[in-house]
C-alpha cells in the first residue's frame, strides 16, 4: 500500500478505537463498576451465600446446636476444624452425653470450600458474610467458635 | 554496512536471559530461559516448579468430595469446568445418573466461566502487546459474571459448586435474570472489542504472521483448545465427546486455518459468541427437579481405571483416576491443557524477536498453576 494510504489507515483505526473509549468516557455514569471502598462500608452488602468465614450462631440464652458429632472435622480437607469434646452429664436425662468443649476453627488455613457446612446435620455452623479478615497477628485467625459458657440447645440430637 | 560486519572476523556469541519468574508478561511464576542472538530468539526453555503444590499427591490423601476443591486451584480461570471434570469422572465410575437440571446448570455456568476466562485473557493480552485500555474493559464485563457466581455459588473465583452427584445447592432465584442481563449486555460489548483491538493496525501488525503453528505440529505437540483450533485442528471435546447438557445444544466449533497469533485470537473471540449462544439456548428451559442425587457420605469407587475429559477455556482437561476400591484414589492424574500448549512455545518462538515471544505467549493463554499443579 502507498505511504499516504498507510497513514490514512492508521489514523482511521486509531479514531475507531477512540470512538469506543470516548463513548465510555462521556457516558461513565452508566458504565462505571468502580467501588469506593472502604468509604462505602455501610452500603456494601455481600450476597447471602458469600463465604466469608465459618461462624456458630448462638441464641439469646447462649445456646448453640453443635452436638460434637465431628462430621465437619472429617469433611474438612486440610484440618481447619478441630473439635475438643468430652462426655458430660446431660442435666435433662442425667446420662453421659458427648458435648463439645471447644470448636476450634483456623481461618488462616480455611479454603472456603463449604464442605463442613454441607456436612453439618444440625446447622450448627454457617457462613458469615464479613470480608475484612486481616489481623496483625496470625494467632488471631485461630478462633473458638462456641462462646464461653455456652451449651447445647435442649432437644438437639444428631 | 551489515554485510561488512557479517564478513568480518568479529566473533559473536549467544547470550542467555531469564524471562521471569516475576516478569509481568508470564502471567504467574513461569521462568523462561532464553538463548538469544541480538534480539533473535534461538531457544526458549521453560523452567517450571515455582508454584508446584503437589495437588495430584494431595488427591491421593483426600476423599472424592475433597478432591473437587483442589481443582479450583489448578486452572483458576475455569475452576467450575475443572470441578465438573472430577465430578463427571466420579459419577461415571459410580454409574450415577445426575438429574437433567444439574446437567443444564453445569453447562450454563461452565460457559459463563469460559466467557469470563476469555474476557480476562482478552484484557491481559491487549496489555501484553501495549493496549492498556483493554484490561479495564475486559475486567468490567468479567465483573458481571463474577457477581453471578458470587450470588449463586458463594465465591467469585474458587467456586467449588459441584459435588459428586450434583450441585452443592440450588441456583439463586436471581440467577436466570442476571444471566439474561449479562448476555444482552455482552452482545453489545464484543463488537466493541473488535472495534477497539481487532481492527487496530498496530495490533494487526503485532499479531499477523507471528508464532505460526502448523496443523501437523499442533497435533504432534498435543495442543488442544483454541491454540489447536487456530491451526485448523478440529478438536473441541464439547463436540466430539459431549458431556453434561452439551448434546442438547447446537453450536459451531470456532476454527481458523492460519495458525498465527491472530488466528488464535479470532478463535477465542468466536468462542465467546458460541458460548453466548449455548447459554441462550439453555437459560429459558432449565428443567425442574432436584439439584443433587444422594450419594454415600463416604464415596468408594469400584476397582479400576476411569478417565473423563472436558473442554476448559484453555483446552482439553483429562482426569484419570486409578482406584483400588478404597475411599481415596490410588493415583489421580490431570492432563492439563496448559502443559502441552507450553511445550510448543519453543517451536513457535524460535527465529522471532523477544516482542513476538510475548505476543505468542499471550495467545497461548497460559495459566501457570495449571501447568505446575
Amino acid at each position: 500500500m502507498s505511504y499516504f494510504g498507510d497513514i490514512y489507515k492508521g489514523i482511521k483505526t486509531l479514531l475507531t478505537g477512540m470512538s469506543v473509549t470516548g463513548k465510555v468516557f462521556l457516558n461513565n455514569k452508566n458504565n462505571s463498576i468502580t467501588q469506593q471502598y472502604p468509604d462505602n462500608r455501610e452500603t456494601l452488602k455481600m450476597f447471602n451465600r458469600f463465604r466469608g468465614e465459618v461462624v456458630m450462631p448462638h441464641n439469646e440464652k447462649n445456646e448453640h446446636t453443635c452436638t460434637g458429632c465431628q462430621k465437619c472435622e472429617i469433611a474438612c480437607p486440610n484440618g481447619s476444624i478441630e473439635i475438643i469434646w468430652d462426655r458430660q452429664i446431660d442435666p435433662e436425662s442425667g446420662k453421659k452425653k458427648k458435648m463439645i468443649d471447644q470448636h476450634i476453627y483456623h481461618l488462616g488455613m480455611c479454603t472456603m470450600c463449604g464442605l463442613c457446612i454441607e456436612a453439618c446435620p444440625t446447622d450448627a455452623i454457617l457462613w458469615a458474610q464479613n470480608y475484612e479478615n486481616s489481623v496483625y497477628d496470625r494467632s488471631a485467625l485461630t478462633k473458638v467458635l462456641n462462646q464461653p459458657g455456652s451449651k447445647i440447645m435442649p432437644g438437639v440430637e444428631d | 554496512m551489515d554485510t561488512n560486519i557479517a564478513n568480518s572476523n568479529l566473533k559473536s556469541e549467544d547470550y542467555f536471559i531469564n524471562m521471569g519468574p516475576q516478569h509481568p508478561a508470564t502471567h504467574g511464576v513461569l521462568r523462561l530461559l532464553l538463548t538469544i542472538d541480538g534480539e533473535i530468539i534461538k531457544k526458549v526453555e521453560p523452567d517450571l516448579g515455582y508454584i508446584h503444590r503437589s495437588i495430584e499427591k494431595m488427591c491421593e490423601r483426600d476423599s472424592y468430595q475433597q478432591i473437587v476443591h483442589l481443582t479450583d486451584r489448578m486452572d483458576y480461570l475455569s475452576s467450575h469446568i475443572n470441578n465438573e471434570a472430577v465430578c463427571l469422572t466420579v459419577e461415571n465410575a459410580l454409574q450415577l445418573e445426575v438429574p437433567e437440571r444439574v446437567k443444564v446448570i453445569r453447562t450454563i455456568i461452565g460457559e459463563l466461566t469460559r466467557i469470563a476466562s476469555h474476557c480476562l485473557w482478552w484484557g491481559v493480552m491487549g496489555m501484553d502487546v501495549g493496549a492498556l485500555t483493554t484490561y479495564f474493559y475486559g475486567f468490567r464485563d468479567r465483573e458481571m459474571i463474577n457477581d453471578i457466581f458470587e450470588e449463586t455459588c458463594g465465591a467469585r473465583l474458587t467456586m467449588n459448586y459441584n459435588i459428586p452427584g450434583g450441585l452443592m445447592f440450588d441456583i439463586h432465584p436471581n440467577f436466570v435474570k442476571r444471566t439474561k442481563d449479562f448476555v444482552a449486555h455482552f452482545k453489545t460489548k464484543i463488537p466493541e472489542y473488535d472495534k477497539l483491538l481487532t481492527g487496530n493496525v498496530i495490533f494487526q501488525k503485532r499479531m499477523k504472521g507471528v508464532g505460526i503453528l502448523s496443523k501437523e505440529d499442533a497435533i504432534s505437540f498435543g495442543a488442544s483448545g483454541p491454540v489447536a483450533r487456530g491451526s485448523g485442528y478440529s478438536c473441541d471435546v464439547r463436540k466430539y465427546h459431549s458431556y453434561s447438557a452439551l448434546d442438547k445444544v447446537t453450536f459451531n466449533e470456532a476454527l481458523k486455518t492460519e495458525g498465527d497469533s491472530l488466528a488464535r485470537y479470532e478463535v477465542r473471540i468466536q468462542e465467546m459468541w458460541e458460548s453466548l449462544s449455548i447459554i441462550e439456548q439453555l437459560i429459558d428451559n432449565i428443567p425442574e427437579g432436584e439439584h443433587k442425587v444422594a450419594t454415600n457420605a463416604v464415596i468408594k469407587l469400584p476397582k479400576g481405571e476411569f478417565y473423563q475429559k472436558v473442554e476448559t477455556a484453555r483446552g482439553e482437561l483429562g482426569v484419570f483416576i486409578n482406584s483400588t476400591g478404597t475411599k481415596n484414589p490410588y493415583r489421580l492424574k490431570f492432563r492439563s491443557p496448559g502443559f502441552s500448549n507450553l511445550s510448543l512455545l519453543n517451536h513457535i518462538a524460535v527465529g522471532g524477536k523477544i516482542g513476538d515471544l510475548v505476543a505468542s505467549m499471550a495467545t497461548l493463554d497460559l495459566v501457570i498453576p495449571d501447568i505446575d499443579r
